[in-house]
């Protein structure tokens, strides 16, 4: 962890960047408003600063805002934004042109929807250091070359030459990376950069890029809205809500002891989790049987020989990463892929294998939640006729019966009936619809519901709600389910059993406590000590670790991105 | 139009005096019209006094239903009065055509209720949408009351050929000196016939069969689209074969080489449009649909056990309406200028029918004297299909932009 | 290159078995008849005698198939037959009328494309302004405008007032290209306002949707200039969309040149097709059908290819 720096050295600590009440506002229907209501940034010379918040809370608009930017419908309305004590909203188009890309960079969420498909990587990335004059065309790919090794891609004299869609969406976020350092720029906008690959390819781009902002001195903004992530990265961290600041502090105190409550609630997300119930020896109510599926014109199965029990009143979390085949095996649960070879057996009946051939009560029986509430709701239905269609379908309900159920449903997962019955589903947030799902779900009196990444599109603290209505729920209704998550957060939380898989195979299973105690199988040791902790000391003692494991000769790898 | 999203008048005031009152006045209004100005009995007006009635009540079972404001009632009230007058003071047009006045009235109440009912909407559309509501309206109100509003009859010849414009009525058995001057606003026609009638019944003419066609297209293009997708599998293939097989003759060619073998008249030119242009319907409706039925909603109702009759009725339907009710727009457009195109080549409407196309190929000799009058016809077509677009953009910017 | 390949040698196929089919569905609609084309065109009127001569000298006593095949050779081979209403030889007919089609679609392509996409573009970039609303209202009203109300006041503007143009295309094979040009400049100018308007709007639209996608923005915050940001980043992904509305458009020119051909009278395919129907000559409407079908598919064609050659996506595989 030597300092060599490369830039005119001992600037650090000085100011590079201020906005001083920035405002922005937003339009909607040609109407605006504001989001982000007067916030105050600081930033020195080779600091990082993690920006952190739920969705809604302006932190991507406020990074991109360093860059004098705002997005087609949004627009800067009101402070000052210092950069090098230059205020950018009264520098000229021309002159901000001249720091973006080559002063300040951007490293956005999505890298494969960031490139330019038309262009091979190493156009793109000597496109900003020969426009701006830093570098020439040939020193430029030299330069490409060296960044992309020293962010560990693979094969690097080769990999440049390539066009987007052939890099894999862990190494291109890495390849985007060397872009933004590709002028080597003061100040680098991180924006949700790790979002959306899995853990395991989560911690290799984390890594590089803390050795590359430490390598090259360079300042940034980290935005992100996992807490343990920024943890890992920020020296500060600036807690934002709704276009406020919560709370502002340096990172180890701020996760040791925060001020606020919002950020206390953050950090507790967590930390719950409900004890973990013994076997029961009765007999299992959905028996998985050696399952191989395929889709139709697909050259290979995607499932090999899954096989697991669930057993009444317990949880069994099935993990994996993308690709791992966790949600093909829920279909072929509920019937909607017939699997090639094996059975589902319910209450140690084997079910049809296509859903069109289960009677009523057997579909009644599973139910299924889905991870996009938004789309998981007919948005011209109203809250009475989604959660009242089972009850007339399945039970028979009708008029008043129907109507006192719908009310009852609705109190149950927490809703005042009065004010949501007549809603529609657009008038209902994130989490709202996703209670909906489940009072639709539990409308059918099912014995077994399948949830299927239910918290993962949700806000931390809204998806902790959720879970703990779910486990209330399984114990007044003596429900079980099958928890299909990515997040290992979620598994510790509430499975009583973990289903580990990773390209369509069951790699390891057993109850909870056992799985989370070594000695584990490689891949799950792998994905559990790749979920981020709180510990801003994690990720480097981590990544000691595996070098240390990798010097004995023990390689572990992930999916393959 | 109950299941888009406009909003609604919410600011409720409720006066149901006056709309009881202006549902009665229509009521007795229009059994009048049917009792006292047909001469003899006759099945029609039988039919005519049963749809005054069913009339009335839906009127005034749906307008108690709506959420509205009292002001709304006034304005409705006041134009259905308006209505009537007019049609007292020419009690003699008006009660000759009873069906006419009774659509008419129809049309002038259920248009300004949906203004009124859209108000808050319709407020912030641009200005070009309330040109082509405007335009959408009076276009509706002539084609129905063509024979009242129109001074001459469609086939009538009361002047020799090519009279100019406002020449004087001269023919004593059309035009008794003892009813006034008439006169042949806008000239007359190669066969002296009254160019303005017959442009007041083209409307009525080449609107109608339009929207028949129009009606006939969707209906079969949209059923086949909905089922296409919902259903997948071989009648997808299937349907979707046929379907690129007749897009791939051009419209144009292709409705000329059957009209070639069948003949052209009103049924086989309705027949073959609508089912050429039912292609272009069930394109998008399948295409839209398709996008719902990946919904996680619809593998619900899937999982659920529900039929393929309620996921089509309750899940792709209401999702699908939007684009579904933007496309009725355009393609009656569509319909509307290529029965006016297959007119004019003298292939559509045959003579002495009135229509729009083939009255701009019969005077077109005109224009070589700088005589405006065949771009009159003309500009009845494209002024009604600029106001149906200029609509239909409102509406397709209002709906999308809903959405995000 | 192997996945181009077989995509291409696909669609091509694909293109063809579409053609033969419209093939069959052109030759087999005049079995729809209720007599037969004899009876049809000779009357009620017309003795058993005069109705036999005329199906043997037009094979109507051989099957269906027969007949289909040796119309479709003849169709490839150039041997149309005959024309009923003059018994001229249709390929001679229809040769030069597709001539003078094509060259009336090809000068109205000339002038169109250039401007749609300027404007089009233009609209994108500047989208929402003043600019771009009124352009919208324009083409949004010469979309919903017949054809002969545009060429109408064409007429009496540029021909009849002004005298510039003539208001007939009377274009004979001795005349020189510009003579030509000349005579057809009306026609083509209808065509041009009508298909500018489509494509106008389609190339805005695709570009806009271009616009918003993250590369995009990427390149604005690496700071290039708008120009470069326009020519290396959006149009190179442009290229798709754009050959597909200009190669579509085209499609649409060859179907709209009928009723501008009638208006000036153009001797045109279009003219010669409604001509006949109205003469009821069967081969020769059958005959310009099917040229009309060939080059509505084979543009379409042309356009799927282009889309094809143009994504990087295939062009670079994995």
């Amino acid at each position: 962890m030597s300092d060599t720096t490369e830039k005119a050295p001992p600037q650090k600590g000085d100011v590079l960047l201020e906005m001083r009440g920035l405002r922005i506002e937003g339009r909607a229907d040609e109407v605006w408003f504001e989001i982000v209501h007067g916030v105050d940034v600081t930033l020195k010379r080779g600091e990082v600063l993690g920006l952190i918040g739920e969705s809604g809370a302006g932190k991507s608009t406020i990074g991109i805002a360093a860059m004098g930017f705002a997005r087609d419908g949004c627009r800067i309305s009101d402070g000052e934004i210092l950069f090098e004590g230059q205020d950018l909203r009264k520098t000229p188009e021309s002159e901000l042109r001249k720091l973006r890309g080559n002063r300040i960079s951007y490293v956005a969420q999505s890298a494969a929807a960031s490139f330019n498909p038309a262009h091979k990587l190493i156009d793109q990335y000597c496109e900003a250091p020969t426009q701006h004059n830093v570098l020439s065309r040939s020193d430029a790919e030299r330069d490409a070359v060296s960044l992309f090794r020293r962010l560990q891609l693979p094969d690097p004299e080769n990999i440049v030459f390539r066009y987007p869609h052939q890099v894999s969406g862990g190494q291109l976020q890495r390849a985007m990376t060397a872009m933004a350092m590709s002028c080597r720029p003061d100040l680098i906008i991180f924006d949700e950069p790790t979002t959306a690959l899995d853990v395991t390819t989560q911690i290799e781009v984390l890594a590089a890029i803390k050795d590359a902002v430490k390598q090259f001195n360079t300042a940034a903004i980290y935005i992100t809205h996992d807490l343990a992530v920024v943890a890992q990265m920020a020296d500060r961290i600036m807690v934002l809500r709704y276009g406020d600041l919560v709370e502002e502090g340096v990172t180890g105190p701020m996760v040791a002891e925060p001020q606020e409550d919002y950020t206390r609630d953050l950090l507790a997300v967590r930390t719950f989790s409900v004890e973990e119930r013994a076997r029961p020896e009765s007999k299992p109510i959905v028996e998985v049987r050696n399952v191989t599926a395929q889709y139709r014109g697909a050259p290979t199965p995607v499932l090999h020989n899954v096989d697991f029990k669930i057993h009444k009143k317990r949880t069994v979390a099935v993990v994996g990463e993308s690709g791992s085949g966790k949600s093909t095996t829920a279909r072929v649960i509920t019937g909607l892929l017939p699997p090639l070879e094996g059975e589902v057996l319910y209450d140690g009946q084997a079910l049809p294998k296509d859903f069109r051939q289960r009677n009523k009560d057997q579909l009644r029986k599973l139910q299924m939640i889905y991870q996009m509430a938004d789309v998981a709701v007919n948005p011209k239905q109203r809250i009475r006729d989604i959660i009242g269609r089972p009850l007339s379908f399945y039970l028979g309900l009708s008029g008043k019966k129907k109507e006192e159920r719908i009310r009852e449903l609705l109190s149950l997962i927490e809703l005042e009936p009065d004010m949501f019955i007549d809603r529609l589903p657009s008038e209902l947030s994130g989490g709202q619809k996703q209670r909906i799902c489940i009072a639709r779900a539990l409308a059918a009196e099912p014995e077994m519901i399948i949830c299927d990444e239910v918290t993962s599109a949700l806000d931390q603290l809204v998806a902790e709600g959720i879970l703990k209505l779910l486990t209330r729920l399984q114990d007044e209704l003596d429900l079980a389910y099958m928890f299909i998550t990515h997040d290992l957060a979620t598994v510790r939380a509430i499975s009583d059993e973990v289903v580990v898989m990773l390209q369509g195979r069951v790699v390891e299973q057993g109850p909870r406590t056992e799985m989370f105690t070594p000695p584990h199988h490689e891949y799950t040791d792998l994905l559990l000590s790749s979920v981020p902790e709180m510990d801003p000391n994690w990720l480097d003692g981590l990544l000691d670790r595996r070098e240390q494991l990798a010097k004995e000769g023990r390689m572990v790898s992930g999916a393959g991105n | 139009m109950a299941d888009t999203d406009m909003s609604v008048a919410t600011d409720t005031q409720v006066s149901p005096l006056v709309c009881r009152a202006a549902t009665a006045v229509v009521y007795a209004f229009l059994l009048a019209v049917f009792l006292l100005g047909v001469g003899e009995f006759s099945p029609w007006v039988i039919l005519g006094i049963a749809a005054v009635h069913a009339y009335a009540f839906i009127a005034y079972k749906y307008w108690s239903g709506l959420e509205r404001t009292g002001t709304g009632d006034l304005v409705v009230a006041a134009v259905s009065a308006v209505f009537v007058i007019a049609a007292l003071i020419n009690w003699g047009s008006f009660s000759a055509y009873a069906w006419e006045t009774f659509f008419g009235m129809a049309v002038v109440q259920g248009g300004i209720l949906c203004v009124v009912q859209y108000w808050k909407t319709l407020r912030q559309a641009p200005p070009s949408a309330w040109f082509g509501l405007i335009v959408v309206m009076v276009y509706a109100l002539l084609a129905i009351l063509a024979p009242i509003v129109a001074p001459f009859g469609e086939t009538s010849i009361v002047g020799s050929q090519y009279e100019l414009w406002g020449a004087a009525c001269t023919k004593v058995e059309l035009c008794p000196p003892e009813a006034g001057a008439k006169q042949m606003i806008l000239g007359t026609d190669h066969l002296g016939r009254d160019m303005l009638s017959r442009l007041i019944y083209g409307a009525r003419n080449t609107i109608g069969l339009a929207f028949l066609t129009t009606i006939l297209a969707f209906s079969l293009g949209g059923v086949m689209g909905l089922l296409a997708a919902s259903l997948g599998g071989w009648v997808d293939n299937l349907t979707s074969r046929v379907v690129d097989i007749l897009m791939a003759i051009p419209s144009l060619v292709f409705s000329l080489l059957i009209l070639t073998v069948v003949g052209t008249s009103y049924v086989s030119i309705v027949l073959v449009i609508a089912v050429l242009d039912s292609t272009r319907v069930y394109r998008l409706a399948r295409a839209v649909a398709m996008n719902i039925v990946v919904m996680d909603y619809v593998e619900v109702a899937k999982l659920r056990g529900e039929g393929l009759w309620y996921i089509i009725r309750h899940e792709l339907l209401p999702n699908a309406m939007p684009p579904l009710v933007a496309e009725f727009g355009l393609r009656f457009c569509f319909v509307f200028l290529f029965i006016s195109a297959l007119s004019f080549l003298g292939l559509g409407l045959q003579p002495p029918t009135a229509d729009w196309g083939s009255m701009v190929k019969e005077n077109a000799t005109l224009i070589t004297f700088e005589d405006v009058t065949p771009l009159v016809p003309a500009g009845a077509i494209a002024l009604l299909t600029v106001g149906v677009n200029f609509v239909v953009d409102w509406f397709l910017h209002k709906t999308s932009g809903l959405k995000s | 290159m192997d996945k181009i390949l077989k995509m291409m040698s696909q669609r091509i196929g694909l293109g063809l078995i579409t053609l033969l089919l419209v093939s069959m569905i052109i030759a087999g609609i005049v079995e729809l008849l209720p007599g037969d084309m004899c009876q049809e065109i000779l009357g009620q009127a017309a003795t058993e005698e005069t109705v036999a001569n005329c199906r043997t000298e037009n094979g109507l006593d051989r099957p269906f198939y027969v007949r289909y095949g040796e119309w479709l050779v003849g169709m490839v081979t150039g041997d149309m037959g005959k024309s009923l209403a003059n018994k001229r030889e249709i390929a001679e007919l229809v040769g030069v009328r597709l001539g003078n089609t094509l060259f009336l679609a090809a000068y109205a392509a000339a002038i169109s494309v250039p401007i749609a996409l300027t404007l089009g573009i233009l609209a994108a970039l500047y989208r929402n302004s003043f600019y771009d609303r009124s352009v919208n209202v324009f083409t949004l009203s010469t979309i919903s405008t017949p054809e002969f109300f545009v060429a109408y006041i064409l007429i009496l503007f540029l021909s009849v007032k002004a005298g510039i143009f003539p208001s007939i295309s009377n274009i004979a094979p001795d005349h020189g290209f510009l003579d030509r040009l000349e005579r057809s400049t009306l026609p083509a100018f209808t065509l041009t306002l009508v298909v500018v308007a489509h494509m106008m709007r389609m190339t805005r639209a695709a570009i806009i949707n271009l616009l918003a996608s993250p590369y995009i923005e990427m390149a604005r915050l690496k700071g290039l200039k708008p120009g470069r940001i326009i020519v290396k980043h959006a149009l190179p992904n442009a290229l798709a969309p754009i050959i597909n509305v200009v190669v579509l458009n085209l499609a649409y020119l060859i179907v709209g040149v009928v009723i501008v051909e009638v208006v000036f009278v153009y001797p045109g395919l279009g003219q010669l097709l409604v001509d006949s129907v109205s003469k009821r000559d069967f081969p020769v409407v059958q005959a310009s059908s099917l040229l009309f079908a060939f080059t509505f598919i084979a543009l379409n064609l042309l356009a799927d290819i282009l889309s094809i050659l143009s994504n990087p996506r295939l062009l670079h595989p994995r």
